[in-house]
């Protein structure tokens, strides 16, 4: 016997499932060593502190926190409908014989796309002073509304036109030839077709645009209409202490989680039906 | 007047030059059934007919309108017109109930109740009353297709198009919907068919159409087309589809 086929042997010694719990112990190893460093090396007490003092957290219910979390979900909500509809119009401009209408839509998609979202939020707080008497109604639902939605009009945009141009060409050519005109077809046959197709991304976007609307207080809105981050910020500022950030971010997650939850849900249905 | 009146229709997809001048009517009443290789223009056709497709040359008079003249009203015209697809192309997101009247609701600006009693009469015609309320998803191929039929119908069209209807189907949902299109037939209805079913063919047709190559190659009565052709071309086809274990002679 030689030394290679030794080696051989040794190898063929351990079976493969005997491999596989060796390299699971491994893991389970180093994974305990990191807890246990991180167990004697960290200032547990002055973290709980900082992070998680249980006063702070009653206090922040007290001075506002439903409050900011209604208005969290209302400007996500309103931002939303902007996006909808300006991205079905942006998708369906896109889609346009028209050419100048594509060109448009192509260069707001693109620049909205490619510019990060807190220069918009940067621009929407100087606009008073760049125009004095301008006035944006609905104060000051009106001026997070647009500032969030132009941009997820431009992420929405993309969707829904994948999710038109997903309709089968049969649908269209269906209901033209029962005599519908364009316009009709496009409402009634494609684009409910094209909504339930992109009913998953477009949840999606809702999550990404929850998290968007803690950009609001860059604008530079009034404590009144703060919403979970700035809401957090501000108290955290004045208390000295980090708890009612943590506890507007645990907020966060009361809405994002269960939104996460419905696109799976809403991934698998749509898998399901094909 | 003809139903249908086509005058030297030419169609190109890029340099694919499909329709080669093709010169042909339908009466009124009539049923056309039109035969030939896979490739040879037949969809092409039909589709030019309600102009689906754009020809690059040629007219189409629907009732004396020339539906190619970009003056037409195109949707008036395609109203009278109903078409049935190979994939049936119904709306998945709609009933079959809402199938029927979307078209009629929207287009014929009929009432919600009147075109709900026309689509229920013309779902009873095809035999799927019951499946008023099912969605497209949870029919057979067959019952699908009938469906679509149905459909096309609400509409009251004076001619329904029909582009291998059956050739999509499990072999045992052939004959219903079969069934269907040879009663359409025997009421009166102006039908024109794109079909391999040779039997239904020479059963129902006034008039078959052999097509090969982008041109009409012969037509004339199913005894004569099918049952004695006078054209090598016909033969050689009609030899292959009714027999397809026939082996062509190499020459
Ligand atoms: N939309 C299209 N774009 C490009 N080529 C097409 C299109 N539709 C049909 N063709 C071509 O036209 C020819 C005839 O097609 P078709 O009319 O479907 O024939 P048939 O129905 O007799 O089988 C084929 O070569 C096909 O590839
Ligand atoms: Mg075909």
């Amino acid at each position: 016997m030689t030394v290679s086929d030794a080696v051989v042997e040794k190898r063929r010694g351990l079976s493969p499932r005997q491999r596989a719990q060796r390299s699971r112990g491994i893991q389970y190893a180093v994974l305990i060593v990191i807890v246990v460093v991180a167990a004697f090396t960290a200032n547990w007490s002055q973290i709980a502190e900082v992070f998680f003092k249980p006063e702070f957290v009653k206090s922040a219910f007290t001075s506002g926190l439903p409050g900011a979390f209604l208005k969290t979900i209302e400007y996500t909500a309103g931002a939303f409908v902007i996006g909808l509809l300006g991205g079905t119009l942006l998708a369906l401009m896109r889609l346009s014989p028209v050419a100048p209408y594509r060109w448009l839509a192509t260069a707001y998609i693109e620049f909205f796309r490619g510019l990060p979202a807190i220069v918009v939020f940067v621009a929407f707080s100087l606009l008073p002073l760049a125009f004095a008497d301008l006035v944006i109604p609905l104060d000051p639902y009106g001026t997070v509304w647009l500032a969030l939605g132009i941009v997820a009009a431009a992420y929405m945009a993309e969707v829904i036109r994948a999710g038109i141009q997903a309709v089968p060409k049969g649908q269209i050519e269906a209901a033209r030839s029962l005599g519908m005109p364009a316009g009709v077809a496009t409402r009634k046959i494609v684009l409910p077709q094209a909504f339930r197709i992109v009913l998953p991304p477009l949840a999606n976007d809702l999550i990404l645009l929850v998290k968007d609307s803690s950009l609001v207080f860059i604008i530079g809105t009034s404590a009144a209409a703060y919403e979970l981050t700035g809401f957090g910020r501000d108290l955290a500022n004045t208390e000295s202490n980090l708890t009612p950030l943590v506890t507007a971010g645990f907020c966060y997650l009361i809405i994002t989680l269960p939104l996460g939850l419905l696109v799976r849900w809403l991934e698998a249905k749509a898998a399901r039906a094909h | 007047m003809a139903l249908v009146e086509i005058q030297n229709l030419h169609k190109s997809f890029g340099s694919n030059h499909v329709l080669r001048g093709i010169d042909f009517t339908v009466e009124e009443g009539e049923v056309v059934c039109v035969i030939g290789p896979s490739g040879s223009g037949k969809s092409t056709l039909l589709r030019c007919v309600n102009l689906l497709e754009v020809p690059q040359q040629g007219q189409v008079f629907v009732r004396g309108e020339d539906i190619t003249d970009r003056d037409c009203h195109l949707d008036a015209a395609r109203q009278q017109i109903g078409m049935v697809f190979q994939q049936f192309n119904l709306f998945p997101h709609l009933s079959v109930l809402d199938n029927c009247t979307v078209a009629q609701t929207t287009v014929l600006k009929r009432s919600k109740a009147a075109a709900e009693q026309i689509a229920r009469d013309t779902l009873d015609r095809v035999g799927l009353s019951d499946k008023v309320s099912a969605y497209p998803m949870q029919l057979s191929g067959g019952q699908q297709q009938r469906v679509a039929i149905a459909r096309a119908l609400s509409m009251d069209p004076a001619l329904m198009l029909f582009d291998e209807p059956t050739s999509a189907l499990d072999p045992e949902l052939v004959g219903d919907v079969l069934t269907v299109m040879r009663k359409l037939a025997l009421d009166g209805m102006t039908m024109l068919v794109v079909t391999h079913e040779m039997a239904f063919a020479r059963e129902v047709a006034d008039r078959v159409v052999f097509m090969d190559a982008g041109v009409i190659v012969e037509q004339g009565p199913p005894a004569e087309v099918i049952g004695n052709p006078k054209e090598e071309r016909t033969r050689t086809f009609l030899r292959r589809v009714l027999d397809p274990t026939h082996v062509e002679p190499t020459p």
